[in-house]
């Protein structure tokens, strides 16, 4: 049983399902990364796990406990945090108001855990007063999980955190990413980038048409030649 | 010299002292429309009534504070008023949310239906206006009428024109200027702006981070109605208070937001200004100025106006045209509609 695991959940968007009872779960330290071609229900998956849909079946449980009917917001209050794939900052804010925002929830200083966020991404604090609309796709993304961090979260689920930066940032974002399970914290995310982000999990989740094909550590799945095959170009 | 003095002396009485004031009051009015359109994501056409119902509460309580034989000394006892009226149109935008827009935001309705719906409150607050106080002019300015008086200017300065500054455009800038300050500070520097500033620029990201759509919204509507109170009380005292004509500044109140950039309110001081200037300028018969500076024999017949001042609400529609053709999202570049 993981910390936090999503059961069978079968779910969509109005009419068919996208989700065919499929399970994805992460525990703390550690990187769980679910790959998978387009329109197997990665991001669908994130969704109904971060209680943003509403699962048909399945249930979802963190630390045993099921939070399947629990609203975004309480969630993040339960230590989830979720970095959205597009619009994951206010654009008309500063960088440090974007941190601030993260950490709405919290009633006590705050000012540690910011200087934490700036100590992983220094580039955030030379860039704090600057409204994060006019950074660049890398900052930005640093920007969203500086954001996500404030709540100082036991578990962080990314989604395409790499989607639209450059190659070299996708390394450093990956190497931020690291750094942040290395601290005890559970991170689950989606990647389109499936041999980069194998490469840096622990566990991996191939999933294809909203089921699980494959599921094993991230190495093991690099090594299989039918994933390699199949998903991760020979 | 005395000539060029004279006539800027002309134009500081009739344009850019009203301007200013005028200017303000739009501002205000602006504010509160770029506030709503922010955070709930609809254009309030009932924004003027609800102007006009604050600052129909604030008239009934300066009546009787003056009944009273109370007095604020040489400003207008109005401002005493304001208060109350000003809680009271809190009230009614609370209620107002509660039993009707409430109900669309749950149902997710998308901003047309909005808009439709507070065209429905508008008549709504149309009918209960007139209900209490009628269709009627009323006047409610009291205290010193002038600070500067034309003639004592003329005195002072030994020049042709006087320059005449009313006590309600004082009192209109100064306020004015202090609530867009408290305003600003609300929205910069504490939590709960800064929340309300999170909520209007992405809404999904808001409430992942926790922020309570209810207090948003609660604390949106306070605002406004604050704001449409002290806008539409200024208004009232520095021109009067009719119903109908609150209706009708709607037009100028949305195209300074609008040229503006919606849903930002540094554009929405900036389009009530640009507003207000246009109509003056527009509308203001440059007869005397133009005699003043040019020789005698070219001094014009006509009134050298642009507009007569009956077409003063072509200008606001001119601007707002143009500015939707060429940059929908406005000067500040806010949301485009």
């Amino acid at each position: 049983m993981s910390f936090l695991v999503g059961e069978n959940m079968v779910c969509g968007y109005g009419g068919a399902d996208i989700l065919h009872g499929c399970t994805v779960g992460v525990d703390p330290g550690e990187i769980a990364v679910v790959v998978g071609p387009n329109g197997a229900g990665k991001s669908t998956a994130m969704k109904a796990m971060f209680g943003m849909l509403d699962l048909k079946e399945g249930q979802v449980l963190l630390e045993g406990e099921d939070i399947t009917g629990l609203k975004p917001q309480e969630r993040v209050l339960r230590g989830m945090g979720f970095v959205p794939q597009n619009h994951n900052v206010f654009t008309g804010m500063t960088v440090e108001e974007n941190l601030e925002m993260g950490a709405f929830i919290r009633r006590d200083d705050i000012a540690m855990t910011m200087e934490q966020v700036f100590g992983l991404f220094p580039i955030l604090k030379e860039k704090r007063k600057q409204p994060a609309g006019e950074l660049s796709g890398g900052q930005r993304q640093q920007v969203a999980v500086g954001r996500a961090l404030m709540t100082q979260p036991k578990i962080l689920m990314l989604d395409e955190p790499t989607a639209g930066v450059s190659p070299i940032v996708m390394d450093e974002l990956f190497d931020r990413i690291i750094e942040v399970a290395q601290t005890g914290i559970a991170i689950l995310m989606v990647e389109q980038n499936a041999k980069q982000a194998l490469n840096i999990a622990d566990r991996g989740f191939v999933l294809v048409q909203g089921r699980n094909a494959y599921t094993d550590t991230g190495a093991a799945l690099m090594a299989d030649p039918e994933v390699r095959r199949a998903f991760l170009g020979g | 010299m005395t000539d060029f003095l004279n006539a800027l002396v002309i134009l500081a009485n009739f344009i850019l002292v009203p301007g200013l004031a005028y200017g303000s009051q739009l501002a205000l009015g602006a504010l509160g429309v770029t506030l709503v359109y922010g955070v709930l994501r609809f254009s309030n056409f009932a924004h003027g009534e609800t102007m006009a119902f604050g600052t129909m509460l604030v008239i009934l309580v300066t009546w009787m504070l003056q009944g009273a034989g109370a007095s604020f000394g040489p400003l207008p006892t109005a401002l005493l008023a304001l208060p109350i009226g000003i809680a009271g149109a809190v009230v009614l935008c609370l209620v107002t949310d509660r039993l009707v827009y409430r109900y669309y935001r749950r149902q997710r309705a998308s901003s047309v239906i909005y808009l439709i719906v507070s065209v429905g409150v508008m008549f709504v607050y149309n009918g209960l206006i007139r209900f209490v106080i009628g269709p009627r002019d009323q006047n409610f300015t009291d205290g010193q009428r002038f600070i500067m008086k034309a003639r004592e200017f003329k005195n002072m300065t030994g020049l042709n024109e006087g320059l005449a500054i009313k006590t309600t455009q004082a009192v209109t800038l100064g306020t004015a200027v202090v609530t867009v300050g408290i305003v600003f500070w609300f929205l910069n520097k504490t939590r709960t702006g800064k929340s309300m500033r999170a909520f209007s620029d992405n809404e999904d990201l808001a409430l992942l981070s926790g922020i309570n759509p209810d207090r948003v919204v609660m604390i949106a509507w306070i605002m406004t109605a604050a704001l449409a109170t002290i806008a539409g009380t200024l208004y009232g005292l520095d021109k009067s208070f009719k119903p109908f004509v609150y209706l009708q500044l709607l037009l100028p109140i949305f195209a300074a937001a609008i040229v503006g950039g919606v849903g930002n309110p540094l554009g929405a001081i900036a389009g009530g200004f640009v507003i207000a200037f246009s109509e003056l300028f527009v509308t203001f018969a440059y007869k005397r100025v133009v005699t003043y500076m040019v020789p005698e024999s070219m001094a014009p017949e006509g009134l050298v106006q642009i507009l007569s001042t009956d077409y003063k609400f072509a200008v606001s529609f001119m601007i707002l045209v143009i500015v939707l053709l060429v940059k929908p999202t406005g000067i500040f570049s806010g949301k485009s509609l």
